[in-house]
């Protein structure tokens, strides 16, 4: 019965390409403005470390000096020197670890190479356990060597493939600026998307991983600059950032219960308190939101995107409204044939059934060509200059999902038809020819 | 023209399906395209913001020195500048660490007392000589330049607070609200610096709506940065501006090969520059404008597709009344009526949801309120999209003989 149902369809849509084809094409760019749109949303607002992120905290506090209205305190996107090592090393977490970006300016081995300049992270030990960033060769350094200011570096595998061609570079030396480091382990390919721990650090959103991780200690004392630098005071030495009155660090923590996460906050609320005691610190507000709290907060997703996104199902609503008011038109203009059919012994729900095999094959049809118009604005997409732009793919996910929403639009569409001409009365219809 | 509202609407009646689809489609078309059309006019407003430069002329590069520490930047700069500004082709040339359109730069708060107290403005900070007015085009509205002594050398951990400052207007209105902002005194930091010239506009370095509330707001301090890299502002006389584009670059690097002049993005012109700071903006634009076309195109073919089937199925009665005396006149004002009727009610769901859209838009994407403009323009580009689409299987209709009457049955 089903195959009959099929044959009929697609007779009928046969039977009028022009009206077909209109419907085919509006579904299926309302179907492809919506993958497209929503894949890069999907993308953007992904969780960056699915398996560590609802344990991972960022605490804020604010350092700045008091304020009339205490109403209007806010803590601060990242922190100074001294919180940040306060905190580091206080250990109430399992792992925590402070970060800051610069651009590290690597010497090429050979002579007649240029030097350049790599994304680089200047962190303390507990990053990669904390944030579980997979090592091929090697691994971090130890909470000791990085305090002891230790000249030892991680590299990215992109970079290890760059300098060594990939093989084990473990014990090599590499020169940054004006100092030998010692490669003390390489990454697999590593790059979260969002690029979480760079939010307010002055780096991109997103894009490539970081090629050199450098210990904190060891850069400060060596003047790498952090691309973001925030004063709240006038006054300070810019020269020694360990003293100045600006933020630059960002203080990430792992707690992997909700009872250690509500201690840590207790915890953070006494270390303010117990800093206005001593007369350093002025306001009490602080904040530890999640990764993806914090994600949200710091509005990671261009709006520009979620716009457009929402821009594109309301197009999707549009062109399936569309479709509606088109499959009505057909299934009336054939009332004759659905009086013949009745009055021959088909039931309605056979009528019923046949009207939405006919949408669900216009469904398919405009998936189908839906799909390569996704593929084709993510293609645009790319072209782009936007840093996101490699990562605009379509998954397989996505791809099921484009026939989902095909599907579900159609039969949406054809139910109102479908159900009108179930419930229309064969005798009249016969008479009427 | 007589106007058939009764019969329609017992007609209409019929076809309660078909009406409420038409009048939903150009309800939500006009909420989408009154909301789209909004946002184009939006970023259109923003990418035509004058940068207050005279971009047609400017070209920057952007230099870094090899092995040279920050102390030695002073005289390589120096020489560089002599070698640009003796260039054939060229009107003339700074230093400086950032320029309008360039999404780079330092923004700090400017104080009316000092310490970070009083009133606080937000500025960009523009490093500069006594050439930067000329170069930049920039129009001296009160005051005077800076001389060419009170230009010094920074190094960049340095604390900037020049004794002289040159401000823009809008920043000088922001500071002081009776007008006469020259010889005011602000402080960056502890120390005072003077307001010695306002000039009439100078864009903030970033287009981004993070800087929009203050992005007048700029500052030029007489100061050289001495960092190993560095950006030229050259000002080229008209029809120049390819020759220097070339020959800017190949006299530096003749004049001394130790320096990196980035292959990708090192020598550009302003409109370049322009281009690609709102490169996104433009790219919404335009996509806003795509998704507005190719609704109402849909949303006409619907109406193209339901009328000819009422059309179709109305033949009998259309042939009815012709044989009864209606002339193709009045069925063609009959369809026309009709459609009329639904997409008035059409956009008056239309423009509730439009309003109602932008109020979300407002609170979701900080968007502006929707005047009233927009809806009724919305409204009447719907209201004639619909006449249009209906005129087809309108003439159609009018075309049917009197005598179908009589056939069949």
């Amino acid at each position: 019965m089903f195959t009959y149902y099929i044959d009929l369809a697609l007779r009928s849509l046969r039977r009028n390409t022009v009206l077909t084809a209109l419907m085919v094409l509006a579904l299926a760019l309302g179907i492809g403005a919506s993958i497209t749109t929503l894949t890069v949303l999907r993308l953007l607002s992904g969780d960056p470390l699915p398996a560590r992120s609802a344990q991972l905290y960022y605490p804020q506090v604010d350092p700045r000096p008091a304020l009339d209205d205490p109403s209007r305190a806010r803590p601060m996107p990242a922190m100074s020197w001294t919180d940040a090592m306060n905190l580091v090393n206080a250990r109430k977490a399992r792992y925590q670890a402070a970060m800051a970006l610069t651009q590290a300016k690597v010497m090429p081995a050979k002579t007649g190479e240029r030097p350049f300049f790599s994304d680089a992270v200047m962190t303390t030990a507990d990053f990669f356990p904390m944030f579980d960033v997979p090592f091929r060769y090697g691994s971090g350094w130890s909470a000791g060597e990085g305090q002891a200011r230790a000249r030892v570096v991680v590299i990215s595998d992109a970079l290890n493939r760059k300098l060594f061609a990939g093989a084990n570079s473990v014990g090599r030396t590499l020169r940054i600026r004006d100092h030998d480091f010692r490669i003390v382990g390489v990454l697999r390919p590593w790059s979260p998307q969002p690029r979480f721990y760079a939010v307010w650090l002055g780096g991109r959103s997103y894009g490539d991983g970081d090629g050199v991780f450098l210990p904190l200690h060891t850069a400060v004392a060596d003047k790498m600059s952090p691309n973001n630098l925030n004063c709240f005071a006038a006054g300070g030495d810019l020269n020694d950032l360990t003293k100045a009155p600006c933020i630059w660090l960002g203080v990430w923590v792992d707690l992997p219960t909700a009872s250690q996460a509500r201690a840590y906050r207790g915890f953070l609320d006494n270390y303010v308190h117990q800093q206005i005691a001593l007369g350093r610190m002025h306001r009490t507000d602080v904040a530890m939101p999640d990764l993806m709290q914090w994600m949200r907060e710091s509005h990671v997703v261009p709006s520009d995107v979620q716009l457009q996104t929402w821009l594109a199902f309301g197009f999707l609503l549009i062109c399936v409204v569309n479709t509606v008011g088109l499959l009505l038109a057909k299934c009336l203009k054939r009332s004759q044939e659905i009086g013949v059919r009745r009055a021959l012994g088909a039931s309605r729900r056979a009528v019923f059934a046949q009207f939405m095999v006919e949408a669900s094959i216009i469904g398919l049809a405009g998936g189908l060509l839906g799909l390569l118009f996704a593929e084709l604005g993510l293609w645009a997409i790319r072209q782009q200059p936007a840093e996101y732009a490699d990562l605009a793919h379509l998954d397989l996910g996505m791809f099921a999902f484009t026939f989902v929403v095909a599907l579900v639009s159609s039969l949406l569409a054809g139910v109102l038809p479908a159900w009108r001409a179930s419930v229309l009365a064969p005798a009249p219809q016969l008479k009427a020819s | 023209m007589n106007l058939q509202v009764k019969p329609i609407f017992s007609a209409l009646r019929h076809h309660k399906a078909g009406t409420l689809l038409i009048a939903l489609q150009i309800a939500l078309t006009l909420a989408i395209v009154c909301n789209a059309l909004f946002i184009i006019q939006q970023r259109i407003s923003l990418l035509t913001r004058p940068s207050g430069v005279d971009e047609a002329h400017l070209i920057r590069v952007m230099n870094g020195w090899v092995g040279a520490s920050d102390k030695d930047v002073g005289p390589l700069m120096q020489s560089d500048l002599d070698t640009l500004r003796r260039l054939p082709g060229v009107v003339d040339a700074y230093a400086t660490n950032a320029t309008p359109l360039s999404g780079g730069g330092w923004a700090t708060g400017m104080h009316s007392k000092p310490d970070g107290k009083g009133k606080r403005v937000q500025t960009a900070i523009y490093f500069s000589d006594a050439h930067t007015l000329d170069t930049l085009g920039l129009k001296l509205v009160a005051g005077r330049n800076f001389h060419a002594s009170e230009v010094q050398g920074f190094l960049p951990n340095d604390t900037l607070q020049p004794p002289q400052i040159i401000v823009t207007r809008a920043l000088a209105d922001n500071l002081f609200s009776d007008g006469h902002a020259v010889g005011k005194v602000v402080y960056l930091g502890k120390k005072p610096s003077t307001i010695i010239g306002v000039v009439a506009r100078l864009q903030v370095p970033w287009v981004a709506s993070w800087a929009s509330n203050w992005e007048g707001n700029s500052t030029l301090v007489p100061r050289q940065m001495l960092t190993n890299g560095t950006n030229y502002v050259i000002r080229v006389r008209d029809g120049q501006l390819q020759k220097v584009l070339h020959s800017a670059p190949a006299a530096l690097l003749a004049a001394d090969r130790m320096r990196v002049i980035p292959d990708d993005q090192g020598v550009v012109t302003f409109e370049q520059m322009r281009a690609k700071a709102y490169k996104s903006d433009r790219g919404m634009a335009i996509l806003m404008g795509v998704i507005c076309t190719v609704l109402l195109a849909i949303t006409a073919a619907g109406i193209v597709g339901l009328t000819s089937f009422w059309v179709g199925q109305r033949r009998k009665q259309i042939g009815v009344r012709r044989a009864l005396g209606a002339t193709r006149h009045d069925i063609l004002g009959y369809f026309l009526t009709e459609n009329l009727l639904i997409g008035i009610a059409g956009v008056a769901i239309g423009g509730a949801l439009a309003v109602g859209m932008n109020q979300w838009l407002m609170h979701a994407f900080e968007m502006q309120r929707l005047s009233w403009p927009w809806i009724a323009g919305g409204v009447v580009v719907l209201l004639l999209l619909g006449q249009a689409a209906v005129l087809a299987p309108a003439l159609r209709a009018s075309n049917v003989p009197p005598v179908v009457a009589t056939r069949s049955v």
